[in-house]
């Protein structure tokens, strides 16, 4: 690897880069995801009765549960974050494992959901409203993925090592960003109907 | 309401494309006045840039000023044109409203109505036939000609059966986006016979550059005509714009035996 | 506020620092700013000739419709489409972006805040890895079967979405996948250039000593952040109807093709801003360099050009006045860009003001600064017609919208763009550009640029409509002083390629051959001028530079010198 690199290490506003780094693609993120939800309330004022109707066909239940596993693994990766800052790097691997295991609830009880979804005929191409269901919760869950796989990445390759501190905080704003357009998402798709 | 400027406007568009349409007027004067005052603006900064320009040029012995442009007259130097801009931009939005409002939101009482059907990659026209009602039996369809007569009050009915086209007849001045799944409606009132080009403004695909048509404007007597010429066999047309002898006789068989 | 780290030590002499690099961890794999900024460079000019042939191509069909053209054969009326399409596609997205934003960017920034890198290397590195694979699957889309896709730039569906309607099965979604590429790799690219102008600046480098040019790139960047999440939605819904056939856009199954135009539109206008403010940044600099001049109202023009960064987001839909959106929409959309001429104003007279009190030194540089100015305010004002929707109504569709958004984009991609290379060639390569040679590509690119587009303006106000294959087929359109002025026009077009040549030569002879420049030949203030040409690996040796006033100081009265460079320490501090 080439030398350190000086401009890495300056911070003129106060504010470490890398977390303003993050905040950027937070905002381009929100950006996207914008974009999709603001489509898709504009078409479902549009189609109103046509679009309730195969709303009726979401799993409350199921988006239930999954806001439940995502609100509370924001939650551990706060903890994850405290730990970090007491440098307890034991402490730190293990709740951003919890927050692992709770992000692959998530994906499991969705894997569920898409499955009986898709058995019982509700599939990508079934009406604009499964077309948009499944392109903004399938790219939502993505988003899911590869932060769960980051967080490994900083657990194992950097918290185990007791370096980067710094990425615990980041990582668990980009996973807190991930909670918050699922909050977006779980009215819109599942509670209005 | 402001064609009476029509007269102190040098009649840019009209130099290059004739007005057919009662409201063409409007749009070209409200071209003409954007001309006039972003003209004047254009010649005068461009004219002071070349000054400048010329004036400062480095010469020997010649030494530049330090001039930050935040004391209070610099400021102004940009901020009074900067007002008197937004002046203008005042004056050309009021016109501009007015002229919107006429073209695309009010749609006057109609004389007639037109259907006009756009596709990949032709346009198919519905005229009212002899009995001035669009939908009835004595319609004539015509493919990628438009037969309307003068002084007359239409309404258009715009669809696309497939991607984006765009009605467009530039001696009307008008323009109109088809969009596939809707029916857009507006309204023309032709002015001057004669025969002109009718384009497609929406790229809609390998022939989109080849999909023009054309507009017949025709005053009373030659409209008459026109709709005899072409009303349906059956309806009493005098001749069948369509179909081969063959068929002719065969229809005439078929109404006899009832 | 956290200052610099205790101990700088800057790339030196020392064992540590000398590091063997093979060539291709030196020039194809490097994470060093000014290579991946040369690559940039270079993939981008690259690309500017595959558009300008484009470009050839489809002139000589309308200047001469049917015939052989030379170096391409009879020209279909689909690979006509294709080429008008991809002419555009390329020129915003794979010429424009890259050299002013990632190019000019990666270079200048790092050394004019006076720091050794970007503060994030690797990714910088991986944002030109995926804008070179985005620029290979748009040149493959042109080889596969049924050709490149030819939906215009603005693809809008039906058409885009269905093969069916575009003949074009493999070439329409690998041209969007190309896009898509390009948008995420410009996303990657901005994490770079904001926070290294945030916190990587040098010490003493206020918010209001940061060169125009940096600032330009980094209000551009975060206008790209913020109005290029929409597209990208809109890029993925428009991806799934085109390969797994769902119907986001088409109208029978319950979706809606005006729907991707305002996803389109709501980047695509604060897209053209994206790249016009480093255009202007670029023209800032050179003008305060050759004019001898403080910029005129520096404050003013920075504030001016973020509330034009905001009002841009209000205008889109003066791009779809006739296509079927509420009509009363238009009265907002009229109003917001009419208005939206007076910050453009406010920054085009803060320039022309600059040159007065000046010493104006006509170098190739200057020539090209001064000549973006004219050509922009021409293309800057005739866009008032077309904003006056009453009169777009008219002019929609036509070539007086090309001569339009011509007379912008040419001076932004190409004009400033000259300008920037004869102006920073020296820092680059440590050698100046042919000066004579320079004027005469200037004459000639100038002149025969205009009289391109004039004749567009007259033709379009005629009611000559865009992307039409051949104007004879249009009784109305095919009159003889008519088809003169498109052979005209085509004529000028080729004389304007022609004198691209010159440039190209120059600049290789030049690299070689050229004058050797020393650190600072034209005397200016800013930061990168203090180093070496070209400037070593980690850009300013051992000791970064410190920075005690504003990056414009020139002909301060009562100094001998008439340039102030902006690390130079203040009188009372040196002996």
């Amino acid at each position: 690897m080439a030398h350190q690199i000086i401009a890495t290490g300056r911070s003129r506003t106060g504010i470490p880069t890398g977390r303003l780094a993050v905040w950027w693609v937070i905002g381009s993120e929100i950006l996207i995801f914008g974009g999709l939800i603001a489509a898709y309330l504009l078409n479902r004022f549009n189609h109103g009765p046509s679009w309730s109707v195969e709303a009726a066909n979401t799993n409350t239940l199921i988006g239930a549960c999954n806001t439940f596993w995502l609100l509370t693994s924001s939650l551990f990766v706060v903890y994850a974050h405290a730990a970090s800052e007491r440098r307890d790097a034991a402490k730190t691997r293990m709740w951003i494992w919890l927050t692992i295991l709770l992000g692959g609830f998530f994906m499991g009880f969705k894997a569920y959901e898409y499955t009986t979804e898709i058995h019982h005929g509700f599939t990508l191409f079934t009406s604009n409203f499964w077309s948009f269901y499944y392109t903004a919760t399938g790219l939502h869950g993505f988003h899911v993925l590869c932060g769960m796989v980051i967080l490994a990445i900083i657990a194992e390759g950097d918290i185990k090592k007791k370096q980067n501190w710094h990425r615990v905080e980041n990582i668990g704003l980009y996973w807190h960003f991930v909670d918050i357009i699922w909050i977006f998402l779980f009215p819109l798709m599942y509670i209005a109907k | 309401m402001f064609e009476f400027l029509d007269k102190f406007m040098p009649g840019i568009l009209e130099s290059l494309i004739p007005r057919a349409s009662e409201f063409a007027i409007e749009i070209d004067v409200l071209f003409d006045v954007i001309t006039i005052l972003v003209g004047f603006w254009f010649v005068l900064v461009l004219g002071y840039f070349f000054y400048l320009v010329f004036r400062y040029r480095h010469r020997e012995g010649q030494k530049a000023k330090y001039v930050t442009g935040e004391t209070h007259r610099q400021k102004q130097a940009i901020e009074i044109p900067h007002f008197l801009i937004l002046a203008c931009d005042i004056v050309i939005i009021i016109p501009t409203f007015v002229v919107w409002y006429n073209v695309k939101i009010e749609v006057p009482p109609p004389d007639e109505e037109v259907r006009i059907v756009a596709q990949q990659w032709a346009w198919t026209f519905y005229h009212a036939g002899e009995d001035e009602i669009l939908g009835t039996d004595d319609d004539i369809v015509s493919i990628n000609e438009l037969h309307v007569k003068e002084n007359t009050q239409y309404t258009y009915h715009l669809e696309s059966r497939d991607v984006m086209h765009s009605f467009s007849v530039p001696v009307f001045r008008l323009k109109q986006d088809a969009v596939p799944g809707r029916v857009i409606t507006g309204h023309f009132k032709p002015i001057l016979t004669g025969e002109w080009d009718i384009q497609c403004a929406e790229m809609c695909g390998v022939a989109h550059g080849i999909m023009g048509a054309r507009i017949f404007i025709k005053n009373e007597a030659e409209h008459k005509e026109w709709l005899a010429m072409n009303t349906p066999i059956d309806l009493g047309g005098s001749f069948l714009a369509v179909a081969g002898e063959d068929e002719i006789t065969e229809l005439k068989e078929d109404k006899n035996n009832g | 506020m956290a200052e610099v780290a205790p101990a700088e030590v800057g790339h030196g002499d020392t064992h540590d620092d000398h590091h063997e690099e093979s060539f291709w961890s030196k020039y194809v794999f490097s994470t060093d700013h000014k290579i991946i900024g040369f690559q940039y460079m270079f993939t981008g000019m690259a690309m500017a000739l595959i558009g300008g042939y484009f470009a050839y191509v489809f002139r000589m069909q309308l200047a001469f419709p049917g015939s052989s053209i030379p170096f391409w054969g009879t020209l279909s009326p689909a690979a006509y489409n294709s080429l008008v399409t991809n002419h555009g596609t390329i020129m915003i997205f794979w010429v424009a972006m890259p050299v002013l934003i990632a190019a000019m960017g990666n270079f200048c920034i790092p050394l004019m805040i006076g720091c050794d890198d970007m503060v994030f290397p690797r990714v910088n590195r991986l944002s030109y890895q995926i804008f070179l694979l985005s620029a290979i699957v748009l040149i493959i889309s042109f080889f596969v079967p049924g050709g490149g896709f030819g939906g215009a730039w603005t693809a809008y569906p039906p058409l885009s979405a269905k093969a069916a309607y575009n003949s074009t099965p493999f070439g329409a979604p690998l041209w969007l996948i190309a896009v898509t590429l390009e948008i995420v790799a410009f996303l990657l690219g901005g994490i770079n250039f904001i926070t290294t102008t945030m916190n990587a600046r040098a010490k003493g480098m206020k918010i209001y000593d940061i060169p125009m040019l940096v600032w330009m790139i980094v209000i551009a960047s975060i206008l790209f952040m913020c109005s290029v999440g929409p597209l990208i939605a809109g890029a993925v819904m428009l991806l799934f109807d085109q390969t797994l056939g769902t119907s986001f856009f088409d109208a029978a199954a319950g979706g809606d093709p005006v729907l991707w135009q305002h996803l389109f539109w709501f980047f695509g206008h604060p897209e053209v801003y994206v790249v016009l403010l480093p255009a202007m940044g670029i023209v800032a600099e050179v003008v305060c360099v050759f004019a001898r001049k403080k910029l005129f109202a520096y404050k003013l023009i920075l504030y001016s050009t973020i509330g034009l960064g905001i009002l841009s987001f209000f205008v889109w839909a003066h791009h779809q006045f006739i296509s079927g959106v509420d009509p009363r929409a238009t009265y907002l959309f009229t109003t917001t860009t009419l208005l939206i001429s007076i910050p453009v104003a406010i920054i085009l007279f803060a320039f022309i003001a600059t040159l007065y009190g000046g010493s104006i030194r006509f170098s190739t540089a200057m020539l090209f600064a001064l000549a973006f100015i004219a050509e922009f305010l021409l293309g800057g004002v005739t866009g008032i017609w077309l904003g006056s929707s009453g009169v777009d109504i008219y002019l929609h569709d036509t070539y007086f919208v090309l001569a339009h958004f011509h007379y912008t984009f040419v001076p932004i991609a190409i004009i400033a763009v000259f300008a920037a290379v004869y102006h920073w060639f020296p820092k680059m390569f440590g050698r100046k550009m042919n000066e004579t040679w320079g004027k005469i590509h200037f004459w000639g690119t100038i002149i025969s640029f205009n009289g391109i587009f004039i004749p567009l303006f007259i033709l379009g106000s005629a009611g000559q409509h865009r992307r039409i294959y051949n104007f004879q087929n249009y009784p109305d359109l095919a009159g003889q002083n008519m088809q003169d002025m498109r052979v005209f026009a085509t004529m000028c077009l080729v004389l304007m390629l022609a004198f691209q040549v010159i440039f190209i030569v120059n600049f290789i002879v030049s690299l070689k051959r050229g004058e050797k420049a020393g650190r600072n030949p034209w005397n200016a203030t800013t930061l990168e001028w203090i180093t070496e040409s070209p400037p070593p690996h980690g850009n300013f040796g051992t000791t970064m530079p410190e920075v005690y006033r504003g990056p414009y100081e020139y002909s301060v009265e009562g100094r001998e010198k008439d340039f102030w460079p902006q690390n130079e320490k203040p009188d009372s501090e040196t002996t």
